[in-house]
């Protein structure tokens, strides 16, 4: 299988926030913590565009390589995930995640910051899959249950796209051609792009 | 009066390791991947189509279900 990965279409997002909804019922995310957001770019002007941003699973995560107690761990499928208990609450990742995906509960084990929260692409943690531990700490693991993310599931235009990277770029790849305009995908060159994760995208580049 | 001593010794140890800090391991961890399935936890919500442990068949059905799910000019068309 190819990598995990999500898209996100602007063209088709209508900032409707049901992919934040099902991601916090989900996986029953405390309030201030939100794994999942919609960004509007030129919020009221003509044209404006809105994307649905979460971690994206980088192929050379920046978020694992600052690490400090390495807490970071990246599955076959490539989806990066984290180990609570290892987890001290430093922020760096948070410093260094281009998508700004790392959240920090405003009490937890560390008093005013608690332990980073993130996207994890539905597939729980290093717990047991399914088990209880493993909910509390990290939500629901669908992958292990057979299912893709509850965001794209949920989403109403299919504006965002989650599962086997081949498969959903190829069905990007055939609305772009039906619809012959948007084939920018935003954060696509910097999740996955052949330059490092986190550095700024070429000049002219769109992600 | 010495099995008292080495007795006392003994219970003392055994006292003073209590003390110890617990193992601090960093590093890769270990996660059951996601095609080994739920395991013994309530399997009401898992996606049929696919069976625990053979990666082929749960390869598939999330292609499958990304198809089906997604890609609306397949559906449409």
């Amino acid at each position: 299988m190819a990598r995990m990965k999500f898209i996100c279409d602007a063209e088709r997002c209508i900032e409707c926030n049901g992919c934040v909804t099902a991601c916090k019922n989900e996986h029953e995310v405390p309030w201030g913590v939100n794994r999942r957001r919609v960004v509007t770019l030129n919020d009221g002007v003509p044209g404006e565009k809105s994307i649905s941003v979460a971690c994206m699973h980088c192929s050379d995560a920046p978020c694992m390589a600052v690490c400090p107690v390495n807490c970071f761990y990246k599955t076959d499928e490539g989806v990066v995930l984290h180990d609570k208990d290892v987890c001290i609450g430093c922020g760096y990742c948070s410093y260094a995640c281009p998508f700004g995906a790392p959240q920090f509960p405003s009490q937890g084990t560390f008093g005013v910051r608690g332990k980073m929260d993130k996207c994890t692409f539905c597939a729980g943690g290093p717990e047991a899959n399914g088990s209880q531990a493993e909910f509390e700490k990290y939500g629901r693991n669908r992958l292990a249950e057979g299912k893709l993310p509850a965001c794209a599931e949920m989403c109403s235009t299919k504006a965002l796209l989650a599962g086997d990277g081949d498969v959903v770029a190829d069905i990007f790849r055939n609305r772009v051609l039906k619809r012959n305009k948007g084939a920018e995908v935003w954060g696509w060159g910097t999740a996955y792009g052949s330059t490092k994760a986190g550095q700024p995208a070429k000049e002219g580049g769109k992600s | 009066m010495s099995k008292t001593i080495v007795s006392l010794a003994l219970v003392a140890v055994c006292g003073l390791s209590a003390c110890m800090e617990k193992p601090q391991t960093l590093g890769t961890k270990s996660d059951a991947a996601p095609f080994t399935g739920t395991g013994d936890a309530p399997t009401a919500f898992v996606n049929g189509g696919w069976k625990a442990g053979d990666k082929t068949s749960w390869e598939q059905a999330l292609r499958t279900r990304a198809q089906a799910g997604q890609n609306d000019y397949a559906k449409t068309n």
